[in-house]
């Protein structure tokens, strides 16, 4: 292992960046593959079901007490799933654009996957040099915000491709939803960075980083607040999945969509959801640090330690979003309108307003 | 009558969602908790659990026998007729075939075929019997993994029947008969 720091310190960021890459794409993936499972399970029960229960691999034989708990729990499940979207007929419609039909998949699903880059999910491995994040840039949240909407071009695309009613009129909702949320999303986060000084991720972790009452969320609970409501309309889960809503547009942008074409869009989602909890994780939630404070870990396995507590975090916005899908029925397109455009974004000014203030007063 | 709905409009608390939030997840956490911790979700998980269908529920149609365990049906084909989708085929005896399992009776089927994949449960065929030889039973999940499969022959609607006893019209006829033979009527 000693090896590698004998190389170039070029060479070295470029293998640790790709270790790191291929790490968190493979962790992200699969992390979707068991919200998809968390998403199914937590609704079941929530309308007193028992979710999927069923798929068992032949390796369940061979465990005689766990292999059947599992099974119950659908831990195979998302496999079978997998396996299933890989083997569908591959159907493309006759009278859609074919170019932009097949571009659009993979506009959805691969924003949600760059926004990973910046986000720090834990602090070293032991070297100091080596810190877990792919890319530390300095401007990390503006980054986040332009990826992020770069996710509704797809959507768009895909309900103008289709050229048919429902997926054109999810386009439509999709984009004035993107114009409604951005904004007021942005803005909430202007008060977190001017608390803090800088837009890069790392140090608005290490600026948390004295435990949980350092937490953002504490001083800045309406931009916590700003920032999940924004995040739920971003990542079109209810109630604002307007441009899905399966009961009155049969699916939305995705319905003419079938085989892997739809489940990027299903990877997108889901990934973006991830993406944005760990968003939230890393501005109002200490990011990687634990709840009792400390710094940057000296060995592998604190460092580990703290990949875990993000993740952990990061697992708990995930359960809220699955829940809040039950908690109410969706907005309609005008209430949606009215609450990004009239209260959220006056609200997140006001806060940004209310912020200068008190920094003003403090710092005078 | 038209009955007016009152909408009244919300009031401050109202507006800001959070009487719904807290309701909203009132009800999901005690379903949740309903599910999870106590463990008993609605669902009854088919294959293992099944439903007690009800007395007189309209099934499958199966041949019964009588009380003797002979075969019931005469091949009168009545219910060949009616049947509204054509899932009976019956094939007679003709005039060199078997004699009928009960005395006195003039016929029974050489073959009784219905194809469960056609029926459609309607009953019919149990209406226009007049020998109460078949009746719709408590199945209503045949499966098989042929379509020949489901073409359920003579021995095997007999063998789901079962026994059905009811009237004995055969028999009594069959009593007729002997007593006319042995004439003058025995004083009873």
């Amino acid at each position: 292992m000693d090896a590698i720091y004998y190389l170039h310190p070029t060479t070295q960021f470029v293998l640790f960046s790709l270790v790191k890459i291929v790490l968190a794409f493979g962790i992200t993936l699969t992390f979707v593959a068991y919200a998809v499972l968390a998403e199914r399970k937590i609704s079941a029960w929530i309308q007193d079901r028992v979710g999927p229960n069923r798929a068992a691999p032949f390796i369940v034989d061979y465990l005689p007490v766990i292999g059947p708990a599992l099974v119950r729990l659908g831990l195979f499940q998302p496999m079978a799933d997998g396996l299933k979207f890989l083997l569908k007929e591959d159907f493309t419609p006759a009278y859609v654009r074919k170019v932009y039909f097949w571009l659009a998949p993979a506009l959805t699903a691969v924003p949600a996957f760059m926004t990973m880059a910046v986000i720090p999910f834990g602090s070293t491995l032991g070297n100091p040099n080596n810190p877990m994040v792919i890319a530390d840039l300095n401007v990390g949240v503006l980054y986040t915000f332009g990826i992020v909407s770069l996710g509704v071009y797809g959507i768009v695309l895909a309900g103008y491709a289709s050229n048919s009613k429902y997926p054109f009129l999810g386009g439509i909702r999709s984009s004035a939803q993107m114009i409604s949320y951005e904004i007021a999303m942005g803005m909430s986060v202007v008060a977190v960075f001017m608390v803090i000084g800088d837009l890069n991720l790392s140090k608005v972790v290490a600026y948390q980083g004295g435990g949980i009452h350092h937490w953002m969320l504490w001083k800045q609970p309406l931009a916590f607040f700003i920032f999940l409501v924004a995040a739920f309309a971003e990542t079109n889960r209810l109630p604002f999945d307007l441009p899905e809503s399966e009961s009155e547009l049969v699916g939305g942008y995705h319905t003419e969509y079938s085989s892997m074409k739809f489940a990027l869009f299903f990877l997108g989602e889901y990934a973006s959801m991830i993406a944005a909890s760990a968003m939230m994780v890393t501005l109002f939630f200490g990011g990687w640090t634990f709840p009792w404070g400390g710094g940057a870990a000296d060995g592998l396995l604190g460092g580990l330690a703290h990949i875990a507590c993000f993740i952990a975090k990061m697992l708990v916005l995930m359960v809220v979003f699955i829940w809040v899908r039950w908690m109410f029925p969706r907005f309609r397109y005008d209430q949606l309108m009215d609450l990004g455009w009239r209260r959220f974004i006056p609200l997140a000014m006001a806060n940004i307003l209310i912020t200068a203030l008190v920094l003003a007063a403090l710092n005078h | 009558m038209t009955k007016v709905v009152e909408r009244k409009p919300l009031s401050m608390l109202e507006r800001t969602y959070l009487p719904s939030i807290v309701g909203g997840f009132q009800v999901t956490w005690k379903h949740f908790a309903k599910s999870v911790l106590k463990g008993k979700p609605l669902t009854m998980e088919y294959p293992e659990e099944k439903w007690v269908v009800p007395e007189g529920y309209r099934g499958a149609p199966y041949l019964v026998k009588d009380q003797e365990g002979d075969t019931k049906c005469v091949s009168c084909q009545l219910c060949e007729f009616i049947c509204p989708p054509k899932a009976i085929k019956i094939t007679p005896p003709g005039p060199e075939g078997t004699p009928a399992d009960r005395a006195n009776a003039e016929k029974m089927p050489r073959e009784f075929e219905i194809n469960m994949l056609r029926c459609i449960f309607c009953g019919l065929c149990q209406e226009v019997c007049p020998e109460e030889a078949i009746f719709l039973q408590r199945d209503y999940s045949l499966t098989g993994s042929t379509r020949e499969e489901m073409v359920y022959n003579k021995q095997k609607l007999l063998e789901l029947g079962g026994v059905h006893g009811g009237i004995q019209k055969w028999k009594h006829k069959l009593e007729e008969a002997q007593a006319q033979e042995a004439f003058p009527v025995p004083q009873s």
